[in-house]
């Protein structure tokens, strides 16, 4: 979180704002006018460090450590309600995936169960070229929520007792195919 | 060839020279074959520069001039008049667009440069061709028609009455007054907006100048300036207005309601009668009633005919109808104004679907002593609101609706604020994104408020529900909103909310413009001449604006606009004539084969049929040279001077050259 | 009216109770589903904060498979729904992306050309099937049963799409249509929660507890839902709401596509209904009795 302190110019990076601009999505924050709308249409702005709005002025401003350690870019439930708000068609969203990105690719993700839980669905998708939720809850628990792990029983019960948690992933036949896909996407390079 | 063209490239400060290379342009001018010399210049459309052609010509070294520059919009006229000085015909001229067609719209300098020099070269080409033609001039009709009875429309018709010019007033509803006869007070000064609006009114109804046709609509404009016929159809109000004296008998007595008697304080806003026959407000110019045939019993289910029976002057005309009247003006001057966003279209906001969310014209309507509820604030079940909150920027300044700021929306809330203080105990909280109080005495209005204690609250209103999250919410109206100079999000119970909607341009506006040859740009309003040079103008020649048909305008701008525009219409009359485009469309008799096909194509009706010689004849004086007939003679008889084929082959040729 | 059916990965796990109903209901309103053959996850949310072109590309891949069929595509899941979608529409907006995802889909021996629509299965019921013959089969409308009609957020959200972004309402009319009644929800396009009942579980509670408050304050029976994890979320985490709040919420979230199959007079098991964490309450059942 920001300290109270007087901030100097060179500690800020300036380069940000036009990194994130150059990000597709990205290209309509330099036209934030700060109305608040993202922030007070957010479900979760509460228990954010910063609310979205705070994040525009941050990156603006040039807080890029702030920003990117920031829990806001993890606490995002993708609801899309205010990018479909915002007065200038921000697409708010895309910058907090944006961002999200940025934070896994310099390593600031410190203690964010968001990126554990994105990490190992993108293992599962990788692996059966379907989501096996089973699969995924259990090493989602087992990375993030070991001391917590009886906290999910109930729900792991009410949903197995249903017949709603099968124990055999759905496989997709041609996954070589998905893969030499996914292969070449690593070769182009990230957008 | 002869010609001695002389070839003239304007930099514009860095405008052109920024982006195109000057020296290769004027060394490849100078090789085109016809140009005599090729100069160049910082501005050629100042002093100096005009000097420079006008030396040229003088000194007989060139007779026929290209200047490389801006749009013809801007300098056409300004080099025409240049070589009209120095004896050269002014339709030897040409200019070459470098500017808006090439060095402002192209990123890279050789591309630019490349263009400007094909843009030369089509222009020298075309140059070769031209021939002299005669000036024409046509006189000024001093009569003037002004579209629209809002304070606009008043106030650009009284200048021009008063001047002791003629003015055609048309109004499309019963009475003029526009949006400012619904309001109370006026921002910043708090004054009585009926107080100062009426007297105008009752000048303009009464000034033998003025001639005002309500319940009017603009039907059809022809002509051009200077000589324009227009058409305007009265709708039938139903009333004769010679024989009405206004007494009210026939409103009081009407079983009829246009405006439900019954339902929730809202719903029942109204200024005038609630009837079928109606007064708008009692002010009315004229003081003449009118019979809203949509709910009027008689128009509907065939009796009644209270209103008639009442009526001691037998003002009463069922069976009244539509008409036409035509009649000549020199000027028009569009006055339309504006309308209110409509928000129910932000459903997140609730108008329409919560009771007690209104729109700011519905709370200047509430607040006025004249109105329903006689000025006082309440809320739909009738009783006095204990907070109230007011929105800012509904439908401005969001690119889902409007992108323009609506200018007066700041200050009207303020003024809501104030007025809510002076009326009601209630607590007022205000949501602003920017307060935007630029006008003379605004910023001490706002410093004004500021001190009455409303809350402000610096955030754009993400929803208004009636969904409590807690006790205190219960039955009121929450607003949901970030608090962006503390940096929280806050729920803020109120029991009404003001949404203050943005200003759009009028319904009708884009048929108007149609009419009158004018352009609409994309927000919807008229696109002056030049945003800061030409505010009252517009491209077409005799047609002005004034007021919020340009733009959303507060009271005194637009007062001052239709001050402007109406003294650029008497400097028009007080010239009495007027030259005209000489570039008209000419009939080679020889060729012609009276087929007649060009006659009723000619949108200017300037093509008639001579029987004795059996060809098609064109009345010049109504030649626009648009060019229509010429493209659609199967002899190809029609030459369109100024604009001849081989005038234009040697333009592409030019351009193709490069 | 035949579509080719792009599943899921939730409707063959905690959302299987939803394919169970849409197994017996689409072929009674005449709505034929071939199901993509060989088709991949979506990626949904998850896959896009970790990569984005890879997500896009994954996405791309079904729409090339879907595309020789040159037919509408259609899923049952808000989070399908929107991912294919956005590719969709990124793919006709973006060009470097176009091309990227060309040369990312030829390597797998694929093409697309942008051909495809996709589309929320609630967008057939609503404009393809339509109310009023919905409102034809229903040999057993649910008169007297009230309904919380929850659209959550992906269905109508980013994209332009058949609803409105703040008030949806066409799941409302086919409610009506089937007899029963919807009552005033003003939540009905609020968030859940999503993937945050994983990873802030407190924060998804609190968001799950306004949505089952507002729809037991309106005197609902049921809430009904199109979003597998919608579902879950109420559903499954609803006795976890109990007893984090000291709430005592026992009102039952299902699928569109079981309430219309009971409106078909289709037995509640064959639905999958027996499959809900929280069953069908007696009053319910009561009602459907008397229906």
């Amino acid at each position: 979180m920001l300290e109270k302190d007087v901030v100097y110019e060179s500690t800020l990076d300036h380069d940000f704002l036009d990194e994130i601009y150059a990000l597709p999505g990205g290209q309509e924050i330099k036209k934030c006018i700060q109305c608040g709308t993202c922030s007070g249409s957010c479900p979760v702005g509460s228990v954010m460090d910063y609310a979205p709005r705070k994040i525009f002025s941050l990156i603006r401003a040039g807080f890029r450590d702030e920003v990117l350690s920031s829990n806001t870019i993890w606490f995002c439930a993708s609801c899309y309600t205010c990018a479909v708000r915002c007065p200038k068609e921000i697409k708010i969203t895309d910058v907090m995936y944006a961002l999200k990105r940025l934070a896994v690719k310099e390593g600031k993700t410190r203690g964010r169960k968001a990126v554990v839980l994105s990490k190992n669905f993108v293992k599962m998708v990788n692996k059966y070229g379907r989501n096996h939720e089973t699969e995924l809850m259990t090493r989602y628990i087992l990375e993030a929520e070991l001391f917590n792990a009886f906290h999910f029983i109930p729900q792991g019960w009410r949903l197995f007792s249903n017949g709603r948690l099968p124990l055999k992933p759905h496989r997709m036949k041609n996954l070589d195919q998905l893969r030499r896909i996914l292969k070449k996407v690593d070769e182009l390079g990230e957008i | 060839m002869s010609e001695r063209i002389g070839v003239y490239v304007c930099h514009c400060g860095t405008n052109i020279a920024g982006k195109v290379n000057i020296d290769e342009v004027v060394r490849f001018a100078e090789g085109l074959a016809g140009v005599e010399l090729v100069r160049d210049y910082k501005f050629m459309c100042s002093d100096p520069g005009q000097a420079m052609i006008q030396k040229d010509i003088e000194g007989d070294l060139i007779d026929r001039v290209v200047v490389a520059s801006c749009s013809p919009l801007m300098h056409e006229n300004t080099f025409r008049k240049v070589c009209e000085r120095c004896g050269v015909n002014p339709y030897l001229f040409t200019m070459a667009n470098i500017r808006e067609q090439c060095s402002w719209v192209h990123v890279d300098m050789g591309d630019s440069t490349a263009k400007a020099k094909a843009l030369i070269a089509a222009a020298v080409s075309r140059t070769k061709f031209l021939e002299p033609l005669p000036k024409r001039e046509v006189s000024i009709n001093p009569r003037t028609l002004v579209i629209g009875g809002g304070i606009a429309g008043i106030q650009a018709a009284l200048d021009l009455a008063e001047a002791g010019k003629e003015v055609v007033l048309v109004e499309r509803e019963p009475s003029i007054g526009g949006h400012m006869a619904k309001f109370d007070k006026t921002f910043p000064t708090l004054d009585c907006s009926a107080c100062i609006l009426t007297p105008r009114m009752v000048q303009v109804g009464q000034h033998p100048n003025i001639k005002l046709m309500t319940y009017a609509e603009l039907d059809e404009v022809n002509g051009y300036v200077g000589n324009f016929t227009v058409r305007v159809r009265n709708k039938a109000r139903y009333v004769d207005p010679e024989l009405c004296n206004g007494c009210g008998m026939c409103w009081e007595k009407c079983p009829g309601t246009r405006v439900p008697r019954k339902g929730n304080v809202h719903e029942k806003l109204s200024l005038g009668p609630t009837t079928s026959i109606y007064m708008p407000f009692m002010q009315a110019v004229p003081a003449v009633p009118v019979i809203d045939s949509g709910t009027c019993l008689y128009f509907q289910k065939g009796k009644c005919r209270v209103c008639e029976s009442v009526c001691e002057r037998t003002a009463i005309k069922y069976d009244m109808e539509d008409t036409f009247e035509e009649f000549e003006v020199g000027n028009i001057i569009i006055a339309t104004g504006f309308r209110t966003f409509d928000p129910r279209v932000i459903k997140r906001y609730g108008y329409g679907a919560l009771p007690n969310v209104m729109t700011s014209l519905d709370f200047e309507i509430m607040n006025c002593a004249a109105g329903s509820t006689s000025g006082a604030i309440l809320m739909a079940d009738g009783s006095e609101p204990k907070s109230i909150g007011i929105v800012h920027c509904v439908g401005s300044r969001d690119k889902h609706y409007n992108e323009h700021c609506s200018r007066v929306c700041c200050m009207y809330a303020l003024k809501y604020a104030h007025l809510i203080k002076e009326k009601t105990n209630a607590e007022v909280f205000d949501f602003y994104i920017d307060m935007r109080c630029f006008g003379k005495g605004y910023e001490e209005f706002y410093d004004r408020l500021l001190g009455e204690d409303v809350r402000f609250v610096r955030g754009k209103v993400a929803e208004v529900s009636n969904v409590p999250v807690n006790v205190v919410e219960e039955g009121k109206l929450v607003i949901s909103v970030e608090d962006t100079l503390v940096g929280v999000v806050r729920r803020v119970p109120v029991d009404m909310v003001v949404l203050c909607t943005g200003l759009e341009s009028s319904v009708g506006l884009a048929e108007v413009a149609t009419m009158c040859n004018v352009s609409v740009g994309k927000d919807g309003f008229i696109i002056e001449k030049h945003p800061k040079l030409g505010p009252v103008s517009t491209a077409t020649d005799g047609v002005f604006i004034a007021g919020a048909c340009q733009s959303p305008k507060d009271i005194p701008d637009t007062v001052a606009q239709a001050s402007a525009a109406s003294s650029a219409v008497l400097s028009m009359i007080t010239r009495g004539t007027i030259e005209i485009e000489s570039a008209t469309a000419e009939i080679n008799e020889k060729k012609c084969s009276g087929c007649r096909i060009c006659n009723n194509l000619c949108p200017y009706l300037a093509i008639t049929f001579d029987r004795e010689k059996g060809v098609s004849v064109i009345n010049e004086a109504l030649c626009k040279g648009c060019g229509t007939c010429v493209a659609a003679c199967p002899s190809n008889a029609i030459k369109a001077k100024h604009f001849a084929n081989e005038q234009i082959f040697a333009e592409i040729e030019g351009l193709l050259s490069v | 009216m035949k579509y080719t059916y792009y599943p899921g990965c939730s409707v063959g796990a905690t959302a299987n109770l939803y394919q169970d109903s849409i197994n017996v209901v689409a072929p009674k309103v005449g709505v034929e589903l071939e199901e993509l053959q060989d088709w991949n996850c979506c990626g949904a949310t998850a896959y896009m904060s970790v990569k984005e072109l890879m997500s896009f590309a994954i996405s791309a891949r079904n729409l090339a498979l879907a595309e020789p069929f040159h037919r509408d595509v259609v899923t049952p899941c808000s989070a399908c729904y929107l991912v294919l979608n956005k590719t969709n529409h990124y793919f006709a907006e973006y060009p470097e992306l176009r091309k990227k995802l060309g040369k990312a889909l030829e390597a797998g021996g694929l093409s697309y050309s942008g051909n495809i629509r996709v589309r929320h299965l609630l967008d057939v019921f609503v404009n393809d099937v339509g109310p009023e013959r919905l409102s034809e089969l229903a040999t057993k409308k649910l008169a007297g049963l009230r309904v919380a009609p929850y659209y959550g957020c992906q269905i109508v959200r980013p994209e332009e799409g058949f609803d409105d972004p703040d008030e949806p309402e066409s799941m409302d009319r086919l409610i009506e249509a089937i007899g029963a009644t919807c009552v005033e929800y003003p939540m009905k396009a609020k968030c859940c929660g999503a993937s945050l009942m994983g990873t802030q579980e407190k924060l998804a509670l609190k968001l799950c507890r306004e949505l089952l408050a507002n729809a037991v304050r309106a005197d609902a029976h049921c809430i009904v839902t199109l979003c597998p994890l919608c579902q879950m979320n109420l559903d499954v985490y609803q006795p976890k709401v109990n007893g984090l709040f000291r709430t005592k919420f026992n009102i039952p979230v299902i699928y569109f596509t079981q309430l219309i199959g009971l409106s078909l007079g289709i037995p509640p098991r064959e639905l999958g209904l027996h499959r809900l964490a929280v069953k069908m309450t007696k009053q319910m059942k009561d009602v459907l009795k008397g229906a």
